[in-house]
């Protein structure tokens, strides 16, 4: 076997060397300098992000156990981009006294679940999937945990390692049982086998049930609120956005490529997961309170959107589903990034304390404006974009009534993102919260989002890149 | 660059320049310029439309242009106008740039306000050129987030309230519409070929009737929804009712029209079988809006509802007129579209200057005004009189060109539901001269009411435009009913071939 070959994974390799050379750049900062780190890291890992935009070959690994195309690259390439944000945001949170003895760790244990999440991507057999599913979860429950001296936040982290354990055999057990109808565990193999019978639907059952865990589809979402909540912002909005969107893009592209024999089998089952999540996500969502529990229940009625996309078992299904992911990486980065600005600047985490922000800290406030009609999907910001083409792509599959549900359930969701618009723009508030000036990171990292919120819908170009590589990929 | 891009970008780039001014002062001369500037444009635009059509150009839209989007799905920015839309776009201009002189003196946030405004006057100026499905879906929905600020920020009275419940049936209302865009698009191409959003291409050929079946209801009551149509016409009222002037003014006045250019625009012309099948139900339902809404407005003390409830009544007797699915109706329909945008912008108008000096709004405790505030008063007598049809005025033109296109339908189910809808001039009289008869004339109820000002030169200026606008309609209506008959040749010849199944 030729060593050139792995240039193929060349995305995973780089993201090793990141982990490891700040593991030892760590060792050679002395006490006093730990807060470089800070900045070091987040330079290595925007070169890392920027080295992966460069094309890649195509091709397969190991006997196709590992599998590269562009739309595998692009995926990854999404991910980057949302973990390099989330480190620009995290930038000032980590540099607050207490966390200057683990800023290592945030990096390492971050990059490590991304390194999971990239192979599960470019996996070709359920072993390397399951593999990446493990490395991708395990270090997220380190994250959840970093306060440790939080109860809630070390709260988050027995959460979620427990539901991860338990939706982990789940998921194990699904794919035995395919195993043992297929004799297989290559993806092209099973994926010529699997039939309509009764043991497979069984295995498919539970498989979409660990999955539904790792994506936070309703009714396997109970562990999302809690650990949102507990865990600390730089982690909350890495669970939202990015752990979701690669779960997405592996579910996706798991059902699309094994199970594509038997799409008359699953979408009754997704159909249904799709209403459920939207519907009762949406009601959660409307009485929270706690703005991070409140981007929870939203997270988790956005991956019911995703479904839509899901449902169209075909190309226009495959580059809905990773437009929209791409378009919610932004925009609630967007959001969730005000949230962080707003907590290190106040502590404040309720929507009543936002009350007023309008009038000391106008610019955060129109962001987050634009961030949630973004996530509510109204134009001119991209959400509308996303939206509409994942639902494009389930009346193409002539679903015309759950566009409708999902339609409704945009509305619903409508009603409480402007509660917060409420919140800031029009409720009186006698002490809101001071003005204050975030750090450079943290308004780069603004900056981005909205960028990627107005540029994305609007360049139709991205679009029809996403279309061509998912044809690609699906034939 | 097309004339009618320039109509979307002009407010673009005022917006942009509100952005960097400070106060008051600086916003309100900015918005005046950039919608002046979009008021001769318009202006432009109808002289060269009228002087297209007299040179002998025949196209169904002209000053079309296009430009592929999102190539994948057919998406196309494609627009072009016919003699309707360029009257609608003319409306626009109008009562957008009285708008901007209505709210002359809004302290409260200034900036925000004038941008929000000309935002949501973008929305509506692309969706009257867009001919693809997509785009006019886009600038739709671009109305949504300024239409919340608006009221519940500048608003007055339970605003929160009033502009939830309103944005979230309008969205409702678009929730139908993109079932409907869907089915239209999926269907647009029943023999094969590339789907398409584009209107004019669609039209020429035949939906599937079991799609259409499906389809229409969705797309028409989507739009209806925002034409107050009865029973989802409860938005309207409180809504207008909380809404700043300039709001209230540009809402009923224009973008409740949106809903009614839909209906026949998408719904009736894409799929007339459907259209022809279920005409009857939505006949009953305008029929309800038409006298509910006379009815209502009746009860109302506060000067406000009884506009938004005569609203109901008069946007109910558009979506009446254009199911005549005649000629005569349908020009009707389009007449009464602009009269009542202009006549509801002016009273809208009035009653934001009258509640600005009388601190209220309730009927019962206002009088003998003509004394006080003279110009206002006469100005709001003629809305009033437009308002009940007095011949001279455009309400009465309209009014009268619904009824003539109504009666030309020889069934009794037409007939009688015409006499019912006829029936309503006499209870529009009631409310309008009940309202006039005791907030101007007679003695001055109220002490506090003896010294106020009369109408400040933004004011006038505001007001006259209007009253100008609806004279001209009244006196000289037969350029304005040409133009639209010209275009409404390829809709009525489309909607006359479609026979009821």
């Amino acid at each position: 076997m030729d060593l050139g070959q792995f240039i193929l994974m060349r995305q995973e390799l780089l993201l090793t060397l990141a982990a490891v050379v700040v593991l030892i750049a760590e060792i050679a900062t002395s006490e006093k300098n730990k807060a470089r780190l800070v900045p070091f890291s987040i330079g290595l890992f925007a070169l890392v992000t920027i080295i992966g935009f460069i094309p890649g070959q195509e091709g397969t690994l190991f006997g196709g156990s590992y599998q590269s195309s562009p739309l595998t690259m692009f995926m990854k390439n999404i991910l980057n981009m949302a973990v390099l944000i989330i480190f620009l945001q995290a930038e000032g949170w980590l540099r607050k006294e207490e966390n200057l003895d683990k800023i290592s760790e945030y990096f390492i244990l971050t990059i490590a679940t991304l390194i999971g999440m990239n192979f599960m991507i470019s996996a070709g057999d359920f072993l390397i999937f399951y593999i990446g599913l493990e490395t991708a979860t395990i270090p997220i429950a380190g994250l959840a945990a970093f306060d440790k001296y939080k109860s809630q936040s070390a709260e988050a982290g027995i959460k979620l390692i427990l539901s991860s354990a338990l939706s982990s055999g789940i998921l194990l057990f699904g794919l035995s049982l395919l195993y043992g109808a297929t004799g297989s565990i290559y993806f092209a193999d099973i994926a010529g086998k699997v039939a309509p019978n009764a043991l497979i639907a069984l295995g498919f059952i539970f498989f979409v049930s660990g999955m539904g865990f790792k994506i936070s589809l309703v009714p396997f979402h109970f562990w999302t609120a809690d650990v949102y909540e507990g865990a600390p912002i730089g982690v909350t909005s890495y669970l939202s956005v990015v752990s979701k969107g690669a779960a997405a893009f592996i579910f996706t592209i798991i059902l699309f490529t094994v199970f594509k024999n038997i799409v008359d089998m699953w979408q009754p089952l997704i159909y249904t997961l799709a209403v459920f999540t939207m519907t009762l996500a949406n009601l959660f969502a409307l009485r929270q309170d706690n703005i991070k529990r409140f981007l929870a229940f939203s997270s988790i009625a956005q991956a019911g959107f995703i479904l839509l996309g899901v449902l169209n078992a075909g190309e226009l299904g495959m580059t809905s589903v990773v437009y929209f992911v791409l378009v919610y990486v932004f925009t609630n980065l967007g959001a969730f990034g005000v949230v962080a600005a707003v907590h290190n600047a106040s502590g404040v985490e309720t929507i009543s304390g936002y009350n007023g922000l309008y009038k000391t800290n106008p610019k955060l406030s129109l962001l987050m404006t634009l961030s949630l009609f973004s996530l509510a999907g109204i134009p001119p910001v991209a959400g509308f974009f996303g939206k509409f083409f994942l639902f494009t792509a389930a009346a193409g599959a002539g679903y015309y009534i759950l566009v409708l549900i999902a339609v409704l359930n945009a509305t619903i969701s409508l009603y409480y993102y402007l509660r917060v618009v409420k919140a800031m723009f029009i409720d009186q508030n006698e002490q809101p919260i001071p003005t204050f000036r975030s750090s450079n990171a943290m308004r780069l990292a603004l900056v981005m989002c909205v960028a990627g919120v107005f540029i994305i819908g609007f360049a139709s170009g991205i679009f029809e890149y996403i279309r061509t590589i998912s044809q690609l990929f699906l034939n | 660059m097309n004339i009618l891009t320039s109509l979307v970008v002009i407010p673009i780039l005022t917006i942009i320049a509100i952005l960097f001014t400070k106060g008051l002062k600086g916003a309100r001369l900015v918005s005046a310029i950039g919608m002046g500037v979009q008021l001769l444009v318009t202006a432009v635009l109808l002289f060269s439309y009228l002087g297209l059509r007299k040179a002998g150009v025949t196209d169904e839209m002209v000053f079309t242009a296009d430009y592929t989007w999102f190539k994948s799905l057919n998406i196309h920015y494609f627009i072009g106008v016919d003699g309707i839309a360029v009257a609608m776009l003319c409306l626009t201009s109008i009562v957008v740039f009285a708008g901007i002189f209505a709210s002359w003196e809004m302290e409260y946030l200034s900036r925000e306000f004038f941008i929000s405004l000309i935002l949501l006057a973008t929305g509506v100026y692309g969706f009257f050129i867009s001919l693809d499905l997509f785009t006019m879906f886009l600038f739709y929905e671009l109305a949504v987030i300024p239409m919340y600020l608006l009221i519940g920020v500048w608003g007055s009275g339970p605003k929160e309230s009033s502009a939830m419940k309103l944005t979230l049936m309008l969205m409702g209302g678009s929730a139908l519409l993109m079932v409907g865009i869907f089915g239209i698009y999926y269907n647009s191409a029943p023999d094969g070929g590339p789907l398409t959003f584009n209107i004019l291409e669609i039209a020429k050929i035949q939906m599937p009737v079991e799609a259409q079946r499906f389809f229409f209801p969705f797309t028409f009551v989507g739009f209806g929804i925002l034409g107050a149509l009865f029973p989802f016409h409860t938005w309207s009222p409180d809504g207008h009712a909380s809404a700043p002037t300039a709001v209230s003014m540009l809402h009923a006045g224009v973008l409740m029209k949106l809903g009614g250019y839909g209906c026949f625009r998408v719904a009736m012309f894409l799929m007339p079988e459907a259209a022809q099948e279920m005409a009857w139900i939505f006949i009953i339902l305008t029929t309800i809006s038409v006298v509910y809404g006379a009815f209502g407005a009746i009860w109302q003390t506060d000067l406000k509802f009884i506009n938004a409830y005569s609203s109901v009544s008069h946007c109910g007797l558009v979506i009446f007129a254009l199911l005549m699915m005649n000629e005569t109706g349908m020009d009707g329909a389009i007449l009464q579209m602009i009269s009542h945008g202009l006549m509801t912008a002016l009273f809208f108008a009035l009653i934001g200057m009258i509640y600005g000096r009388t601190h209220t709004r309730d009927v019962t405790k206002m009088g003998g005004l003509m004394k006080v505030i003279p110009f206002l008063a006469v100005v709001y007598m003629i809305a009033g009189f437009a308002s009940l049809g007095l011949p001279g005025l455009s309400g009465f033109v309209a009014e009268m060109t619904v009824f003539v296109g109504a009666f030309q339908h020889q069934d009794m189910f037409h007939r009688v539901v015409t006499v019912v809808v006829a029936s309503s001039i006499v209870i529009t009289a009631v409310y309008i001269l009940r309202v006039v008869g005791m907030i101007l004339l007679g003695p001055i109820k109220d002490s506090h009411h003896e010294h106020l000002e009369d109408a400040k030169w933004f004011e006038k200026l505001s007001t006259v435009t209007l009253v100008l606008a609806v004279a001209a309609i009244g006196i000289a209506p037969l350029w304005l009913s040409d133009t639209i008959i010209s275009s409404l040749k390829p809709i009525v010849e489309r909607l006359a071939m479609a026979i009821p199944f």
